[in-house]
């Protein structure tokens, strides 16, 4: 079903009313996935909690297969979990396996591939979702104008996703998925396609970002710098069953530079990710 | 010149001059092969005959019976074709249900319908109408059917991530998506038609150019079937370029369109 709802959602830029200052943007409890296959039942994920406050840059870390992806579908309305409730904002996301339509327009995905459509040219991938709302074709059009350039895609709003690089192809991603101002911006491994200079340059950018429209994020990722470098909490996860194994803040200040990569603090925690999750073998 | 500029420039300069190698290769055939002219006909008969069929009497209107039979014929083909695709497409139960009778209808020679076309809608242009549209409906559906399966899962997210409507994921994801193989169906497709009405002339005509062929032939006047097998042929390839023109106007972000432009290999 359609509901057309006009941006911005009112809770992007301040709260409605005094009480939800306290809502955590997301609140995790319990929850689990199963998958059952001809095998038998897999526990993709298992038991997690974790709550997550507004403005915070929470990155999810772990081997293939430990559930990061899963938990994150599960978060973005793409796949219902089987046990354990998910709250956005103090409403429950899941009724069963429905998605609460207005829970999920508060969301923005970044898949790991683009997904831009061949067809629209950048400003007009932009501005889908708010097309899908129902938002006036120039209150689009210019939202998406500026969008373009916060991304650094400014200049190339009428170029089409094949002229563009990798790089280029995942700034359009995420400027379509803030193009609704979401209150949880969701990142699947986005830079993993990327070679490692033009990731570094996507980290420094989205930090930036991030930063400027006081988003609130989850990044799945599997490298583990980058996690460290982006987030104020790294929640460490681990396979068979798919389960948190330790959270750890990093309080360097931000905006971080190139240089936060070598202070004693990031390597030391960039140090003890790597020896916990070799150990997992 | 670098071999972007020479892989464009190739065609339109081989073309004209293959053109001409065959016309002197036939002309060298006729001469010294002693062929019967009336068995093989030499170029410049042919041409001759070319240019005399369009001030021959009555030519005008065979032309436009066999392009309305064509055209008629072909757009019954589209519209069947992506309706049924689409269904099929959507209800994987109903497609494997109807598979059986879809390969049987599809390996049936349909050319030997034509009989049964006559016996139902008579010897005019209906029973030629609908072997065109038989004909044509096949990729076309079969290309919608491929297209309406083939819209990428990382789209289709993205749509479902942004609680886009059935209805709009319909019109802005689906439709888009399937237009690539709505063209490469087309594009069979008219070749298919334009045969489709053709043959149904051949074997039970009373006008159209398929007619004017099997006349001439009778009159044993080489030359003239000659000349209107060439008339077929421009038409046939007038009808392909547009079709193939509406695609580059429909989907430039193809690779099937822009892919052509940007070739280096």
């Amino acid at each position: 079903m359609s509901t057309p709802i006009p941006t911005p959602s009112p809770a992007g830029s301040a709260p409605a009313s005094g009480t939800t200052d306290t809502v955590p943007r997301l609140k995790i409890q319990g929850v689990g996935r199963d998958f059952i296959t001809r095998s038998g039942t897999t526990h993709a994920v298992s038991g997690v909690d974790l709550t997550i406050e507004r403005g915070e840059f929470i990155a999810l870390i772990g081997r293939s297969g430990c559930g990061k992806t899963t938990l994150l579908r599960m978060i973005g309305g793409l796949l219902s979990p089987t046990a354990g409730t998910i709250e956005v904002d103090g409403n429950n996301l899941w009724r069963g396996t429905t998605v609460d339509e207005s829970a999920i327009t508060k969301l923005g995905f970044v898949f790991q591939e683009s997904n831009l459509f061949p067809w629209l040219s950048v400003l007009d991938n932009i501005a889908l979702p708010m097309k899908l709302r129902g938002a006036s074709k120039q209150a689009s059009r210019a939202r998406a104008t500026e969008l373009a350039a916060l991304v650094g895609l400014g200049g190339f709003e009428k170029s089409y996703p094949r002229e563009l690089s990798g790089g280029m192809r995942q700034r359009a991603a995420i400027a379509r998925a803030l193009s609704t101002e979401p209150d949880l911006l969701l990142m699947d491994e986005p830079f993993g396609a990327l070679d490692a200079l033009t990731r570094e340059r996507m980290n420094l950018e989205l930090q930036r970002i991030v930063l400027e429209t006081t988003s609130t994020v989850v990044f799945v990722t599997h490298d583990i710098p980058e996690a460290v470098f982006l987030a104020d909490r790294v929640v460490h996860m681990t396979p068979r069953p798919g389960r948190v194994r330790q959270i750890l803040p990093v309080a360097e200040p931000k905006p971080r530079t190139i240089d936060t990569t070598t202070t004693a603090e990031f390597n030391e925690i960039v140090r003890k990710l790597r020896h916990d999750i070799d150990e997992e073998n | 010149m670098n071999r972007q500029k020479v892989m464009r420039i190739l065609p339109w300069v081989v073309t004209p001059v293959l053109v001409v190698v065959i016309i002197v290769i036939w002309q060298l055939v006729v001469t010294i092969g002693q062929v019967n002219p009336f068995l093989f006909p030499p170029p410049a008969a042919v041409g001759e005959k070319f240019i005399g069929l369009f001030t021959t009497p009555g030519i005008w209107g065979h032309t436009l019976t066999t392009l309305s039979e064509i055209l008629i014929g072909f757009a019954i083909a589209v519209v069947t074709g992506v309706v049924v695709g689409v269904l099929l497409g959507k209800l994987p139960w109903l497609e494997a249900s109807v598979r059986p009778l879809i390969v049987i209808t599809q390996v049936a020679p349909k050319v030997a319908f034509i009989p049964l076309f006559v016996i139902w809608f008579g010897f005019g242009i209906t029973s030629k109408i609908w072997l065109s549209a038989l004909l044509a409906f096949f990729p076309i559906m079969l290309n919608m059917l491929l297209g309406v399966r083939s819209v990428e899962q990382g789209q289709r997210e993205v749509m479902k991530s942004l609680n886009a409507s059935r209805t709009q994921t319909l019109l802005q994801l689906e439709m888009r998506s399937v237009q690539p193989y709505l063209f490469a169906g087309m594009e069979v497709g008219i070749v298919l038609a334009t045969t489709g009405a053709i043959v149904g002339e051949y074997i039970a005509g009373s006008q159209g150019l398929g007619f004017l062929v099997v006349s001439s032939m009778n009159q044993l006047d080489a030359a003239l079937t000659f000349a209107l097998i060439l008339w077929l042929s421009l038409l046939g390839l007038a009808l392909y370029l547009i079709v193939n023109e509406l695609k580059r106007f429909f989907i430039p972000w193809h690779e099937s369109v822009y892919g052509l432009r940007n070739t280096t290999a």
